[in-house]
Protein backbone atom coordinates (compact mmCIF):
# COMPACT_ATOMS: atom_id res chain seq x y z
CA UNK A 1 0.00 0.00 0.00
CA UNK A 2 2.68 2.71 1.02
CA UNK A 3 4.10 1.67 -2.38
CA UNK A 4 1.73 2.29 -4.38
CA UNK A 5 1.04 6.04 -2.16
CA UNK A 6 4.84 6.39 -3.18
CA UNK A 7 4.33 5.79 -7.03
CA UNK A 8 0.66 7.31 -7.14
CA UNK A 9 1.90 10.94 -8.38
CA UNK A 10 4.01 9.44 -11.22
CA UNK A 11 1.37 6.82 -12.11
CA UNK A 12 -1.36 9.96 -12.08
CA UNK A 13 0.55 12.51 -14.21
CA UNK A 14 1.19 9.29 -16.56
CA UNK A 15 -2.14 8.21 -16.73
CA UNK A 16 -3.62 12.05 -17.08
CA UNK A 17 -1.78 12.68 -20.50
CA UNK A 18 -2.58 9.30 -21.85
CA UNK A 19 -6.14 10.08 -21.01
CA UNK A 20 -5.96 13.42 -22.83
CA UNK A 21 -4.82 11.60 -25.91
CA UNK A 22 -8.01 8.91 -25.37
CA UNK A 23 -10.21 12.52 -25.27
CA UNK A 24 -8.62 13.53 -28.21
CA UNK A 25 -9.42 10.80 -30.21
CA UNK A 26 -12.85 10.77 -28.74
CA UNK A 27 -13.52 14.43 -29.96
CA UNK A 28 -11.93 13.83 -32.99
CA UNK A 29 -13.91 11.10 -34.16
CA UNK A 30 -17.57 13.22 -32.86
CA UNK A 31 -16.26 16.10 -34.56
CA UNK A 32 -16.24 13.62 -37.66
CA UNK A 33 -18.43 10.87 -37.42
CA UNK A 34 -21.54 13.05 -36.50
CA UNK A 35 -21.55 14.90 -40.04
CA UNK A 36 -20.14 12.20 -41.93
CA UNK A 37 -22.86 9.54 -40.48
CA UNK A 38 -25.59 12.38 -41.97
CA UNK A 39 -23.90 12.00 -45.11
CA UNK A 40 -23.65 8.55 -45.56
CA UNK A 41 -27.47 7.97 -44.06
CA UNK A 42 -28.66 10.33 -46.91
CA UNK A 43 -26.52 8.00 -49.27
CA UNK A 44 -28.26 4.85 -48.00
CA UNK A 45 -31.50 6.40 -48.73
CA UNK A 46 -30.77 7.64 -51.84
CA UNK A 47 -33.41 6.89 -54.61
CA UNK A 48 -30.81 6.52 -56.82
CA UNK A 49 -30.18 2.73 -56.70
CA UNK A 50 -26.43 2.25 -57.46
CA UNK A 51 -25.37 5.26 -54.70
CA UNK A 52 -27.48 2.87 -52.02
CA UNK A 53 -26.69 -0.05 -53.02
CA UNK A 54 -22.78 0.57 -52.82
CA UNK A 55 -22.81 2.91 -49.39
CA UNK A 56 -25.30 0.08 -47.50
CA UNK A 57 -22.48 -2.43 -48.97
CA UNK A 58 -19.63 -0.54 -47.18
CA UNK A 59 -22.29 0.23 -44.26
CA UNK A 60 -22.05 -3.78 -43.89
CA UNK A 61 -18.39 -4.05 -44.33
CA UNK A 62 -17.30 -1.61 -41.65
CA UNK A 63 -20.27 -2.69 -39.01
CA UNK A 64 -19.66 -6.72 -39.56
CA UNK A 65 -15.79 -6.40 -39.21
CA UNK A 66 -14.05 -5.60 -35.88
CA UNK A 67 -12.93 -2.03 -35.31
CA UNK A 68 -9.36 -3.61 -34.43
CA UNK A 69 -9.04 -5.24 -37.95
CA UNK A 70 -10.08 -1.49 -39.66
CA UNK A 71 -7.36 0.13 -37.05
CA UNK A 72 -4.79 -2.43 -38.04
CA UNK A 73 -5.42 -2.46 -42.22
CA UNK A 74 -5.78 1.44 -42.20
CA UNK A 75 -2.12 2.18 -40.20
CA UNK A 76 -0.52 -0.54 -41.82
CA UNK A 77 -1.68 -1.47 -44.91
CA UNK A 78 -0.36 2.13 -46.78
CA UNK A 79 3.19 1.36 -45.66
CA UNK A 80 2.93 -2.84 -46.09
CA UNK A 81 1.14 -3.32 -49.71
CA UNK A 82 2.18 0.55 -51.47
CA UNK A 83 5.27 1.01 -49.69
CA UNK A 84 3.90 4.82 -48.98
CA UNK A 85 3.67 4.84 -45.18
CA UNK A 86 1.49 7.99 -45.45
CA UNK A 87 0.66 8.25 -41.81
CA UNK A 88 4.44 9.36 -41.10
CA UNK A 89 6.41 8.16 -38.06
CA UNK A 90 5.65 8.53 -34.23
CA UNK A 91 2.35 9.18 -31.94
CA UNK A 92 1.28 12.01 -34.29
CA UNK A 93 0.98 9.60 -37.23
CA UNK A 94 -0.39 6.46 -35.00
CA UNK A 95 -3.14 9.63 -34.12
CA UNK A 96 -3.65 10.21 -37.51
CA UNK A 97 -4.55 6.86 -38.64
CA UNK A 98 -6.27 5.91 -35.30
CA UNK A 99 -8.68 9.04 -35.92
CA UNK A 100 -9.42 7.81 -39.77
CA UNK A 101 -10.42 4.43 -38.72
CA UNK A 102 -12.57 5.51 -35.84
CA UNK A 103 -14.28 7.90 -38.13
CA UNK A 104 -15.14 5.63 -40.35
CA UNK A 105 -16.47 2.77 -38.18
CA UNK A 106 -18.38 5.06 -36.06
CA UNK A 107 -19.86 7.28 -38.97
CA UNK A 108 -21.27 4.20 -40.59
CA UNK A 109 -23.09 3.43 -36.69
CA UNK A 110 -24.12 6.65 -36.58
CA UNK A 111 -25.15 6.84 -40.16
CA UNK A 112 -27.96 4.05 -39.05
CA UNK A 113 -29.10 5.15 -36.27
CA UNK A 114 -30.14 8.43 -38.44
CA UNK A 115 -31.17 6.41 -40.77
CA UNK A 116 -34.07 4.93 -38.42
CA UNK A 117 -34.53 8.13 -36.86
CA UNK A 118 -35.22 9.87 -39.94
CA UNK A 119 -37.26 6.89 -41.64
CA UNK A 120 -39.33 6.47 -38.14
CA UNK A 121 -41.16 10.34 -38.89
CA UNK A 122 -44.54 9.72 -40.09
CA UNK A 123 -45.25 10.69 -43.51
CA UNK A 124 -47.89 12.77 -42.12
CA UNK A 125 -45.05 15.54 -41.24
CA UNK A 126 -43.94 16.19 -44.41
CA UNK A 127 -46.92 16.25 -45.85
CA UNK A 128 -48.30 18.80 -43.65
CA UNK A 129 -45.23 21.04 -44.34
CA UNK A 130 -45.90 20.19 -47.90
CA UNK A 131 -49.05 21.34 -48.39
CA UNK A 132 -47.71 24.59 -46.19
CA UNK A 133 -45.90 25.51 -48.81
CA UNK A 134 -42.52 24.63 -47.50
CA UNK A 135 -39.36 23.65 -49.61
CA UNK A 136 -37.85 20.32 -49.00
CA UNK A 137 -34.50 21.98 -46.86
CA UNK A 138 -37.27 23.69 -44.62
CA UNK A 139 -39.39 20.95 -43.98
CA UNK A 140 -36.28 18.66 -42.91
CA UNK A 141 -34.60 21.44 -40.65
CA UNK A 142 -37.75 23.05 -39.46
CA UNK A 143 -40.05 20.02 -38.83
CA UNK A 144 -37.92 16.65 -39.09
CA UNK A 145 -34.62 17.47 -37.49
CA UNK A 146 -35.68 17.99 -34.08
CA UNK A 147 -38.16 15.39 -34.39
CA UNK A 148 -35.30 12.69 -35.05
CA UNK A 149 -32.80 14.09 -32.61
CA UNK A 150 -35.43 13.72 -29.61
CA UNK A 151 -35.98 9.46 -31.53
CA UNK A 152 -32.27 9.02 -31.44
CA UNK A 153 -30.84 10.22 -28.42
CA UNK A 154 -31.21 7.12 -26.59
CA UNK A 155 -29.57 4.81 -28.93
CA UNK A 156 -26.83 7.63 -30.42
CA UNK A 157 -25.51 7.95 -26.10
CA UNK A 158 -25.38 4.34 -26.07
CA UNK A 159 -22.73 4.49 -29.55
CA UNK A 160 -21.33 7.24 -27.60
CA UNK A 161 -20.95 5.77 -24.52
CA UNK A 162 -19.25 2.66 -26.47
CA UNK A 163 -16.81 5.03 -28.31
CA UNK A 164 -15.49 6.13 -25.01
CA UNK A 165 -14.33 2.07 -23.99
CA UNK A 166 -13.39 1.50 -27.70
CA UNK A 167 -10.57 4.38 -27.77
CA UNK A 168 -8.84 1.53 -26.09
CA UNK A 169 -8.35 -0.51 -29.36
CA UNK A 170 -5.74 2.24 -30.44
CA UNK A 171 -3.82 0.50 -28.34
CA UNK A 172 -3.09 -2.25 -30.93
CA UNK A 173 -1.48 0.77 -33.09
CA UNK A 174 0.03 1.55 -29.60
CA UNK A 175 -1.13 4.93 -29.27
CA UNK A 176 -0.59 6.71 -26.36
CA UNK A 177 -3.88 6.92 -24.71
CA UNK A 178 -4.80 5.87 -21.36
CA UNK A 179 -4.79 2.17 -21.42
CA UNK A 180 -1.62 1.85 -23.31
CA UNK A 181 -0.30 4.46 -20.65
CA UNK A 182 -0.97 2.41 -17.83
CA UNK A 183 0.12 -1.51 -19.82
CA UNK A 184 3.52 0.56 -19.58
CA UNK A 185 3.96 0.36 -15.53
CA UNK A 186 4.06 -3.41 -16.21
CA UNK A 187 6.87 -3.66 -18.73
CA UNK A 188 8.82 -0.56 -17.15
CA UNK A 189 7.84 3.39 -17.72
CA UNK A 190 9.28 6.26 -15.59
CA UNK A 191 11.53 4.02 -13.19
CA UNK A 192 8.48 1.96 -12.29
CA UNK A 193 7.99 -1.56 -13.71
CA UNK A 194 6.35 -4.89 -12.99
CA UNK A 195 3.35 -2.65 -11.55
CA UNK A 196 -0.04 -3.57 -12.36
CA UNK A 197 -2.41 -1.54 -10.30
CA UNK A 198 -1.82 1.27 -13.01
CA UNK A 199 -3.43 -0.58 -15.36
CA UNK A 200 -6.53 -1.32 -13.64
CA UNK A 201 -6.34 2.09 -12.17
CA UNK A 202 -7.29 3.02 -15.80
CA UNK A 203 -10.87 1.94 -15.62
CA UNK A 204 -11.66 4.82 -13.06
CA UNK A 205 -10.84 7.21 -15.74
CA UNK A 206 -13.44 5.57 -18.28
CA UNK A 207 -15.79 5.03 -15.52
CA UNK A 208 -15.48 9.05 -14.32
CA UNK A 209 -15.93 9.94 -18.05
CA UNK A 210 -19.17 7.58 -19.04
CA UNK A 211 -21.05 8.73 -16.11
CA UNK A 212 -20.71 11.91 -17.06
CA UNK A 213 -21.47 11.84 -20.67
CA UNK A 214 -24.43 9.79 -19.04
CA UNK A 215 -25.74 12.33 -16.46
CA UNK A 216 -25.67 15.09 -19.93
CA UNK A 217 -27.34 12.52 -21.88
CA UNK A 218 -30.37 12.38 -19.59
CA UNK A 219 -30.12 16.46 -19.23
CA UNK A 220 -30.70 16.35 -22.84
CA UNK A 221 -33.50 13.98 -22.96
CA UNK A 222 -34.89 15.75 -20.64
CA UNK A 223 -34.60 19.13 -22.18
CA UNK A 224 -36.16 17.44 -25.70
CA UNK A 225 -39.24 15.96 -23.25
CA UNK A 226 -41.60 19.16 -23.84
CA UNK A 227 -42.84 17.32 -26.55
CA UNK A 228 -43.88 13.86 -27.61
CA UNK A 229 -42.90 12.22 -30.99
CA UNK B 1 -66.06 31.09 -63.73
CA UNK B 2 -65.59 28.14 -61.48
CA UNK B 3 -62.68 28.48 -59.11
CA UNK B 4 -61.96 24.79 -59.18
CA UNK B 5 -62.40 22.97 -62.12
CA UNK B 6 -61.48 19.43 -61.99
CA UNK B 7 -61.53 17.73 -65.56
CA UNK B 8 -61.32 14.04 -66.54
CA UNK B 9 -59.54 13.15 -63.92
CA UNK B 10 -57.83 9.61 -64.10
CA UNK B 11 -55.21 7.94 -61.20
CA UNK B 12 -54.28 4.56 -61.42
CA UNK B 13 -51.67 2.81 -58.15
CA UNK B 14 -49.86 -0.13 -60.70
CA UNK B 15 -52.68 -1.93 -62.58
CA UNK B 16 -56.16 -0.61 -60.00
CA UNK B 17 -57.89 2.78 -61.53
CA UNK B 18 -58.89 3.83 -58.50
CA UNK B 19 -60.14 7.44 -60.62
CA UNK B 20 -61.95 6.78 -63.36
CA UNK B 21 -62.55 10.22 -65.13
CA UNK B 22 -63.50 12.29 -62.68
CA UNK B 23 -65.04 15.74 -63.60
CA UNK B 24 -66.76 18.95 -61.65
CA UNK B 25 -66.24 22.61 -60.85
CA UNK B 26 -67.48 24.42 -57.84
CA UNK B 27 -67.74 28.03 -57.31
CA UNK B 28 -66.39 30.97 -55.52
CA UNK B 29 -67.57 30.62 -51.60
CA UNK B 30 -69.06 27.67 -52.21
CA UNK B 31 -69.52 24.60 -49.97
CA UNK B 32 -69.10 20.88 -51.74
CA UNK B 33 -68.77 17.88 -50.06
CA UNK B 34 -68.12 14.52 -51.19
CA UNK B 35 -69.37 11.41 -50.18
CA UNK B 36 -68.93 7.96 -50.74
CA UNK B 37 -68.02 4.65 -49.22
CA UNK B 38 -64.68 3.46 -48.57
CA UNK B 39 -62.23 2.89 -51.33
CA UNK B 40 -64.30 5.13 -53.87
CA UNK B 41 -61.12 7.46 -54.16
CA UNK B 42 -62.45 10.39 -52.23
CA UNK B 43 -58.80 10.42 -50.49
CA UNK B 44 -56.70 9.76 -53.74
CA UNK B 45 -59.21 12.54 -55.25
CA UNK B 46 -57.96 15.57 -52.74
CA UNK B 47 -54.40 14.27 -52.47
CA UNK B 48 -54.34 14.79 -56.34
CA UNK B 49 -55.31 18.18 -56.64
CA UNK B 50 -53.22 19.16 -53.48
CA UNK B 51 -50.27 18.02 -54.70
CA UNK B 52 -49.50 14.60 -52.72
CA UNK B 53 -50.41 12.42 -55.55
CA UNK B 54 -50.39 13.47 -59.55
CA UNK B 55 -52.72 12.21 -61.75
CA UNK B 56 -52.54 10.23 -64.45
CA UNK B 57 -54.40 12.23 -67.41
CA UNK B 58 -57.35 15.19 -66.84
CA UNK B 59 -56.80 18.63 -65.84
CA UNK B 60 -57.47 20.62 -62.74
CA UNK B 61 -57.53 24.49 -62.63
CA UNK B 62 -57.85 26.76 -59.61
CA UNK B 63 -59.15 29.84 -60.93
CA UNK B 64 -58.15 29.57 -64.43
CA UNK B 65 -54.37 28.41 -63.43
CA UNK B 66 -53.71 24.95 -64.01
CA UNK B 67 -52.72 22.93 -60.64
CA UNK B 68 -52.36 19.56 -63.18
CA UNK B 69 -52.28 19.43 -67.24
CA UNK B 70 -51.97 15.97 -68.23
CA UNK B 71 -51.21 17.39 -71.29
CA UNK B 72 -47.78 19.56 -69.81
CA UNK B 73 -44.94 18.79 -68.48
CA UNK B 74 -44.84 18.87 -64.39
CA UNK B 75 -44.59 22.39 -62.29
CA UNK B 76 -41.00 23.57 -61.72
CA UNK B 77 -40.92 23.08 -57.83
CA UNK B 78 -40.88 26.60 -57.31
CA UNK B 79 -44.61 27.19 -59.52
CA UNK B 80 -46.06 24.55 -57.28
CA UNK B 81 -45.02 25.56 -53.97
CA UNK B 82 -46.67 28.55 -55.02
CA UNK B 83 -50.10 27.00 -55.83
CA UNK B 84 -49.37 25.29 -53.32
CA UNK B 85 -49.94 27.74 -50.49
CA UNK B 86 -53.55 29.24 -52.46
CA UNK B 87 -54.89 25.59 -51.44
CA UNK B 88 -55.26 24.40 -47.52
CA UNK B 89 -55.50 20.74 -46.26
CA UNK B 90 -56.91 19.26 -43.33
CA UNK B 91 -55.61 16.17 -42.39
CA UNK B 92 -57.93 13.35 -40.59
CA UNK B 93 -54.77 12.97 -38.17
CA UNK B 94 -54.01 16.74 -37.90
CA UNK B 95 -50.23 16.12 -38.22
CA UNK B 96 -49.66 19.21 -36.21
CA UNK B 97 -45.62 19.54 -35.25
CA UNK B 98 -45.18 18.18 -31.96
CA UNK B 99 -42.44 20.16 -31.09
CA UNK B 100 -43.64 23.78 -31.78
CA UNK B 101 -46.93 25.53 -29.65
CA UNK B 102 -49.76 25.86 -30.99
CA UNK B 103 -49.05 29.57 -31.65
CA UNK B 104 -45.67 28.78 -33.55
CA UNK B 105 -47.75 25.61 -35.65
CA UNK B 106 -49.95 28.37 -36.84
CA UNK B 107 -47.26 30.83 -37.71
CA UNK B 108 -44.66 28.79 -38.78
CA UNK B 109 -45.39 28.37 -42.28
CA UNK B 110 -46.32 32.05 -42.68
CA UNK B 111 -42.97 33.10 -41.30
CA UNK B 112 -41.03 30.96 -43.53
CA UNK B 113 -43.02 32.45 -46.50
CA UNK B 114 -42.60 36.27 -45.16
CA UNK B 115 -38.91 35.51 -45.70
CA UNK B 116 -39.38 35.45 -49.90
CA UNK B 117 -40.74 39.62 -49.69
CA UNK B 118 -38.25 41.75 -50.98
CA UNK B 119 -38.66 44.13 -47.61
CA UNK B 120 -38.30 40.79 -45.18
CA UNK B 121 -34.73 42.17 -44.18
CA UNK B 122 -35.36 45.57 -42.99
CA UNK B 123 -39.38 44.99 -41.41
CA UNK B 124 -38.52 41.83 -39.88
CA UNK B 125 -40.13 42.71 -36.39
CA UNK B 126 -42.85 44.20 -37.85
CA UNK B 127 -43.68 41.45 -40.43
CA UNK B 128 -43.67 38.64 -37.58
CA UNK B 129 -45.65 40.79 -35.17
CA UNK B 130 -48.59 41.05 -37.59
CA UNK B 131 -48.08 37.73 -38.60
CA UNK B 132 -48.92 36.51 -34.74
CA UNK B 133 -51.29 39.54 -34.38
CA UNK B 134 -53.25 37.62 -37.25
CA UNK B 135 -52.68 34.02 -35.88
CA UNK B 136 -54.35 35.01 -32.70
CA UNK B 137 -56.81 36.33 -34.29
CA UNK B 138 -57.81 33.23 -35.96
CA UNK B 139 -57.14 31.36 -32.92
CA UNK B 140 -59.10 33.28 -30.94
CA UNK B 141 -61.95 32.65 -33.38
CA UNK B 142 -61.64 28.94 -33.11
CA UNK B 143 -61.68 29.21 -29.26
CA UNK B 144 -58.17 28.47 -28.28
CA UNK B 145 -56.56 31.74 -27.37
CA UNK B 146 -55.73 30.26 -23.88
CA UNK B 147 -53.92 27.24 -25.60
CA UNK B 148 -51.46 29.58 -27.51
CA UNK B 149 -48.69 28.45 -25.33
CA UNK B 150 -49.47 24.58 -25.39
CA UNK B 151 -47.95 22.16 -27.27
CA UNK B 152 -49.89 19.12 -29.29
CA UNK B 153 -49.52 16.54 -27.22
CA UNK B 154 -50.69 18.56 -24.33
CA UNK B 155 -53.94 18.86 -26.32
CA UNK B 156 -57.92 17.31 -27.04
CA UNK B 157 -58.06 15.66 -30.32
CA UNK B 158 -60.47 18.16 -30.80
CA UNK B 159 -58.31 20.81 -30.13
CA UNK B 160 -55.74 19.79 -32.25
CA UNK B 161 -57.57 19.35 -35.01
CA UNK B 162 -58.92 23.31 -34.68
CA UNK B 163 -55.48 24.33 -34.72
CA UNK B 164 -54.60 22.63 -37.65
CA UNK B 165 -57.34 24.33 -39.64
CA UNK B 166 -56.16 27.83 -37.97
CA UNK B 167 -53.14 26.38 -39.61
CA UNK B 168 -54.31 25.68 -42.91
CA UNK B 169 -56.28 29.40 -42.83
CA UNK B 170 -53.49 31.48 -41.82
CA UNK B 171 -52.13 30.96 -45.47
CA UNK B 172 -55.14 32.81 -46.71
CA UNK B 173 -55.72 29.95 -49.19
CA UNK B 174 -58.67 30.40 -51.62
CA UNK B 175 -59.92 27.04 -50.90
CA UNK B 176 -60.04 25.07 -48.14
CA UNK B 177 -59.82 20.97 -48.29
CA UNK B 178 -60.90 18.97 -45.28
CA UNK B 179 -60.74 15.04 -45.72
CA UNK B 180 -63.02 13.24 -42.96
CA UNK B 181 -61.73 15.87 -40.49
CA UNK B 182 -63.62 14.31 -37.44
CA UNK B 183 -63.18 10.34 -38.28
CA UNK B 184 -60.08 10.20 -35.59
CA UNK B 185 -62.05 12.03 -32.80
CA UNK B 186 -64.16 10.79 -30.27
CA UNK B 187 -67.94 11.45 -31.20
CA UNK B 188 -68.62 13.94 -28.64
CA UNK B 189 -65.70 16.25 -29.47
CA UNK B 190 -66.67 15.94 -33.65
CA UNK B 191 -69.30 18.98 -32.58
CA UNK B 192 -66.77 21.62 -31.63
CA UNK B 193 -65.03 21.06 -35.65
CA UNK B 194 -68.66 20.83 -37.10
CA UNK B 195 -69.32 24.02 -35.66
CA UNK B 196 -66.11 25.76 -36.54
CA UNK B 197 -66.55 24.68 -40.34
CA UNK B 198 -70.31 26.16 -40.26
CA UNK B 199 -69.03 29.47 -38.97
CA UNK B 200 -66.11 29.20 -41.78
CA UNK B 201 -69.19 28.32 -44.47
CA UNK B 202 -71.16 31.40 -43.27
CA UNK B 203 -67.87 33.43 -44.43
CA UNK B 204 -67.95 32.37 -47.75
CA UNK B 205 -65.01 29.99 -46.77
CA UNK B 206 -64.71 28.27 -50.30
CA UNK B 207 -64.75 24.00 -49.37
CA UNK B 208 -64.14 20.70 -50.22
CA UNK B 209 -65.10 18.52 -47.41
CA UNK B 210 -64.93 14.82 -47.38
CA UNK B 211 -67.06 13.44 -44.86
CA UNK B 212 -69.17 10.55 -43.27
CA UNK B 213 -71.24 12.67 -41.10
CA UNK B 214 -74.43 12.70 -43.72
CA UNK B 215 -76.84 15.16 -41.84
CA UNK B 216 -73.93 17.92 -41.22
CA UNK B 217 -72.80 17.10 -44.97
CA UNK B 218 -76.74 18.47 -45.68
CA UNK B 219 -76.53 20.98 -44.24
CA UNK B 220 -73.86 22.62 -44.71
CA UNK B 221 -73.21 22.19 -48.40
CA UNK B 222 -74.53 23.93 -51.41
CA UNK B 223 -73.75 20.54 -53.69
CA UNK B 224 -72.83 17.11 -53.19
CA UNK B 225 -70.78 14.95 -54.86
CA UNK B 226 -71.44 11.25 -54.59
CA UNK B 227 -68.22 9.19 -55.75
CA UNK B 228 -68.35 4.97 -55.99
CA UNK B 229 -65.60 2.82 -57.48
CA UNK B 230 -63.66 6.00 -58.79
CA UNK B 231 -66.97 7.48 -60.27
CA UNK B 232 -68.75 10.57 -59.73
CA UNK B 233 -72.09 8.51 -59.58
CA UNK B 234 -74.62 11.39 -58.67
CA UNK B 235 -74.13 14.90 -58.05
CA UNK B 236 -76.79 18.16 -57.11
CA UNK B 237 -77.65 20.80 -54.75
CA UNK B 238 -77.41 19.37 -51.42
CA UNK B 239 -81.07 18.95 -50.16
CA UNK B 240 -82.30 17.49 -53.71
CA UNK B 241 -79.48 14.90 -53.49
CA UNK B 242 -80.62 13.79 -50.28
CA UNK B 243 -83.98 13.98 -50.63
CA UNK B 244 -84.32 12.79 -53.71
CA UNK B 245 -81.41 10.68 -54.95
CA UNK B 246 -81.61 9.21 -58.41
CA UNK B 247 -79.27 6.54 -58.59
CA UNK B 248 -79.62 2.98 -57.01
CA UNK B 249 -76.05 3.37 -55.84
CA UNK B 250 -76.79 6.51 -53.52
CA UNK B 251 -80.04 5.46 -52.34
CA UNK B 252 -77.94 2.23 -51.28
CA UNK B 253 -75.72 4.57 -49.58
CA UNK B 254 -77.69 7.09 -48.06
CA UNK B 255 -79.88 4.17 -46.34
CA UNK B 256 -77.06 2.04 -44.96
CA UNK B 257 -75.74 5.65 -43.32
CA UNK B 258 -78.95 6.75 -41.35
N1 LIG C 1 -50.69 4.82 -52.30
C1 LIG C 1 -51.54 3.86 -52.72
N2 LIG C 1 -51.08 2.75 -53.32
C2 LIG C 1 -51.92 1.79 -53.75
N3 LIG C 1 -53.24 1.85 -53.62
C3 LIG C 1 -53.78 2.92 -53.04
C4 LIG C 1 -52.96 3.97 -52.54
N4 LIG C 1 -53.77 4.92 -51.99
C5 LIG C 1 -55.03 4.45 -52.15
N5 LIG C 1 -55.05 3.26 -52.77
C6 LIG C 1 -56.25 2.49 -53.11
O1 LIG C 1 -57.12 3.33 -53.79
C7 LIG C 1 -58.47 3.08 -53.45
C8 LIG C 1 -59.15 4.37 -53.04
O2 LIG C 1 -58.58 4.80 -51.82
P1 LIG C 1 -59.01 6.15 -51.12
O3 LIG C 1 -58.18 6.27 -49.90
O4 LIG C 1 -58.95 7.25 -52.09
O5 LIG C 1 -60.51 5.86 -50.71
P2 LIG C 1 -61.50 6.72 -49.82
O6 LIG C 1 -62.71 6.95 -50.62
O7 LIG C 1 -60.80 7.90 -49.26
O8 LIG C 1 -61.86 5.70 -48.65
P3 LIG C 1 -62.12 5.97 -47.08
O9 LIG C 1 -63.55 6.42 -46.98
O10 LIG C 1 -61.92 4.62 -46.46
O11 LIG C 1 -61.15 6.98 -46.63
C9 LIG C 1 -58.45 2.03 -52.37
O12 LIG C 1 -58.76 0.79 -52.95
C10 LIG C 1 -57.02 2.04 -51.89
O13 LIG C 1 -56.63 0.77 -51.46
MG1 LIG D 1 -60.20 8.51 -47.32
Amino acid sequence: MEKIIEQFPIVFQALNSGFLQTLKLFCTTLLGALPLGLIIAFGSMSKFKPLSAVVRTFVWIIRGSPLMIQLLIIYYFPGLVWNNPIWGSGENGRFLAATVAFIINYACYFSEIYRGGIQSIPVGQHEAAQVLGMSKGQTFFRVILLQVVKRIVPPMSNEIITLVKDTSLARIIALHEVLFTGENFLTGSRGIAGEVWPLFFTGVYYLIFSGLLTILFNKIEKKLSYFKV
Amino acid sequence: MAILEVKDIHKSFGKTEVLKGISFSMEEGQVLSIIGSSGSGKTTLLRCICFLESADTGKILLDGAPLFDGDAPPLKPAAQRHLQTKIGLVFQQFNLFPQYNVLDNVTLAVKLRAKERPDFKKNRKQIYAEIEEKAKVLLAKMGLSDKLENYPCELSGGQQQRVSIARAMALEPKILFFDEPTSALDPELTGEILKVIRELAAEHMTMVIVTHEMNFAKEVSDHIVFMDHGVIAEEGRALDLFENPQTDRLKAFLSSHN
